[in-house]
């Protein structure tokens, strides 16, 4: 890929995490009603709700507001909390690590499960493994994340007691330690996304096998093995690449459900806690971050793309 | 093997589909070594099946149902998977009729042309490469040094297929099939992938299976021909039997239906009706529907293949026993 396809993609995330941050700014100013009034709360004292209005800056004119926010943010600077009176950023910079690397682990699961799955699949064709695995992964779709934690936690954490019940460990207590708290709700939160991965590569596989060019391999002696690893594989991924970067959102905002049910403090917490103690600074930040890594994959997606395929090298 | 039997004999194939037995019937040919042989006839004629079926590279669902295809003494309809990888790629290469869609898009022109001596001899990939480069100077493509690390889109047409036709060389095989390989080339880049192919031919001691529905193709390149109409061999003949004398009525309704350069302003003949479908085919003569010597209470039976003369044989029995002459081309 050429540098300046990369400097273009790299000018299209810009652009949209600006339109995020707008979007983001605005949710303060949309509030119906006066916003200092409704972030208080009802049973605010009226010296309250000024000390918030002034905190927000709510008193000013709209664009300064919206400048001097702006400008904040771009030095990494996202306000204070309402609630702690902790900067915006060391708080979600905090929340962040047992979020990203449930999210990381989860999809890390998704794809040795789901493109596993899928290539059997998809080779094996009207096969007794070709159904099964479609059917479980019909199921694996069907079944709510927060449910799959829970049984993943009562059979293999509270009944065999192989993985911990709860809770996240840093991995300066030890990558061994840091990984078993992380297997099951990187299961759970992973196996939606597995399913879905896996019925689309048994497409992609099943569409490739029908191509010529794996029938010139054939005619070179190939074995199955080798049609896998050396064609097979890399024409498939192409739109299962797609699906993964559309999916790593979805895995992100999933992180809030597991992180209830498995009682970790992350990302996801924090902005259920934000989001009910109705404290602004925390959920724009939240939302920004998000916004951020999700433009981030995309980029990384788009990248991928060129090392896969080299038509999008030069396009 | 002895020098005297053939590289490849062919003999009796018949490919089934489930709902339709005979899509291709009873085929029997040879190919000699260092010999070309051309398998013609019109779309649907089951050229391309029997061509596939081979190196049993046939699509899902259509299964041989019996016959004999031996290679240089191995059978390849009852050796083993892996005595049959073997063959494929090593002493038979393949040209496909779309070199566009027969490249892999993800894998540079050099690696493809290498992946036959990597899974054959074992070489190194650099090794393999260096002779993947070797061969795209051989089969004329200009800059071979940097064009072996080209992907397909950065190629012509033309160019595509002479890389086809590199690839499917790499191994020195003793017999090249070529499906229709300058179908979906220019007119102009036909010629150059035709003289190119007959170039390696006498150069490399190639035998050559040239599948095609062009009869002058086939007579600029081939010693002897295969006819095939609706799943059936018709005629097979040299290529001088088969212009001057042919032996069987679609031949010559095949030789009258090429316009002539030498006589302009002609009507140009037709062949009437169309080609069965599959599973259509009429009792006895496939063709005869169409012919124009058609007589039911002869043409009705099944026709056996008869040697007219040497090696020359005719699927219409009229013509085998003298009661039909056929024309062919004049001669001059």
């Amino acid at each position: 890929m050429s540098g300046r396809m990369i400097v273009r993609r790299l000018g299209g995330g810009v652009l949209v995490l600006w339109l995020v941050s707008l979007v983001t700014f605005l949710m303060v100013q949309l509030i119906p009603g006066d916003p200092a009034q409704v972030i208080a709360g009802e049973n605010a004292s009226a010296a309250d709700v000024e000390r918030i209005r002034e905190r927000l800056g709510l008193d000013r004119p709209v664009i300064e507001q919206y400048l001097t926010w702006l400008f904040g943010v771009l030095r990494g600077d996202l306000g204070r909390s309402l609630f702690t009176d902790r900067p915006v950023t060391s708080t979600i910079l905090l929340a962040a690590p047992p979020t990203l690397a449930l999210a990381v682990a989860a999809i890390v699961v998704a794809v040795l499960v789901g493109v596993t799955a899928g290539v059997l699949a998809g080779l094996a064709q009207g096969s007794w493994l070709d159904r099964a695995i479609s059917s479980l992964a019909t199921l694996g779709i069907a079944m709510p994340s927060f449910w799959v934690a829970m049984l993943l936690v009562s059979v293999f954490a509270l009944g065999l007691g192989w993985f911990p019940a709860t809770s996240y460990a840093p991995m300066s207590r030890g990558l061994g330690t840091w990984a078993s708290h992380l297997v099951l709700p990187a299961v759970a939160l992973g196996l939606a996304t597995a399913a879905e991965l896996a019925r689309h590569t048994r497409g992609c596989v099943a569409d490739v096998l029908t191509r010529p060019y794996v029938r010139t391999a054939r005619a070179r002696g190939a074995t199955t093995g080798w049609l896998v690893r050396r064609h097979i594989l890399r024409n498939a991924a192409i739109p299962v690449v797609t699906v993964l970067g559309l999916q790593t959102g979805r895995l992100l905002g999933g992180t809030i459900v597991i992180e209830a049910v498995v009682g970790i403090s992350g990302l996801g917490t924090l902005a259920v806690n934000s989001v009910l103690q109705r404290d602004y600074p925390v959920i724009q930040g939240y939302v920004l971050f998000c916004a951020a890594v999700v433009v981030l994959i995309n980029l990384i997606v788009d990248l991928t793309y060129g090392w896969i395929n080299p038509k999008v090298r030069t396009a | 093997m002895t020098g005297n039997s053939p590289l490849l004999s062919v003999e009796g194939l018949t490919i089934d589909l489930p709902a339709q037995p005979g899509l291709v019937q009873d085929v029997s040919f040879e190919v000699g070594r260092g010999r070309s042989l051309a398998l013609i006839g019109e779309s649907g004629c089951g050229k391309t099946l029997t061509s596939m079926a081979i190196l049993r590279l046939l699509p899902p669902g259509l299964t041989i149902a019996g016959g004999r295809i031996v290679f240089d003494g191995t059978d390849l309809l009852t050796c083993s998977p892996r005595e049959l990888r073997a063959v494929r790629g090593g002493p038979v290469g393949v040209v496909f009729q779309e070199p566009m869609s027969s490249l892999d898009p993800t894998m540079t022109v050099g690696d493809q042309i290498a992946e036959a001596r990597l899974l054959h001899l074992g070489e190194r990939r650099s090794v393999a490469l260096r002779r993947a480069e070797e061969l795209l100077d051989r089969v004329g493509i200009p800059n071979a040094a940097q064009r072996v690390r080209s992907y397909p889109h950065e190629l012509s047409g033309g160019m595509q297929q002479r890389v086809m036709i590199a690839a499917a060389i790499a191994c020195d095989p003793k017999l090249v099939i070529a499906d229709e390989p300058t179908t979906a080339l220019d007119v102009t880049i036909q010629a150059e992938i035709l003289g190119l192919l007959r170039d390696l031919q006498r150069d490399l001691d190639l035998a050559v299976l040239l599948v095609t529905h062009d009869l002058g193709v086939v007579a600029d390149f081939c010693d002897d021909v295969v006819v095939m109409y609706a799943g059936h061999v018709v005629e097979r003949a040299s290529i001088d039997e088969l212009f001057y004398s042919p032996g069987h009525p679609y031949s010559s309704a095949l030789l009258a239906s090429v316009p002539q350069s030498g006589s302009p302003r002609t009507r140009l003949a037709v062949i009437p009706g169309r080609v069965p479908p599959a599973g259509r085919f009429p009792a006895g003569c496939r063709f005869q529907p169409r012919c124009v010597h058609n007589r039911p209470e002869v043409c009705g039976r099944p026709q056996p293949d008869s040697v007219l003369a040497g090696a020359h044989r005719s699927r219409c029995g009229r013509v085998a026993s003298g009661a039909l002459t056929v024309e062919g081309v004049p001669r001059g």
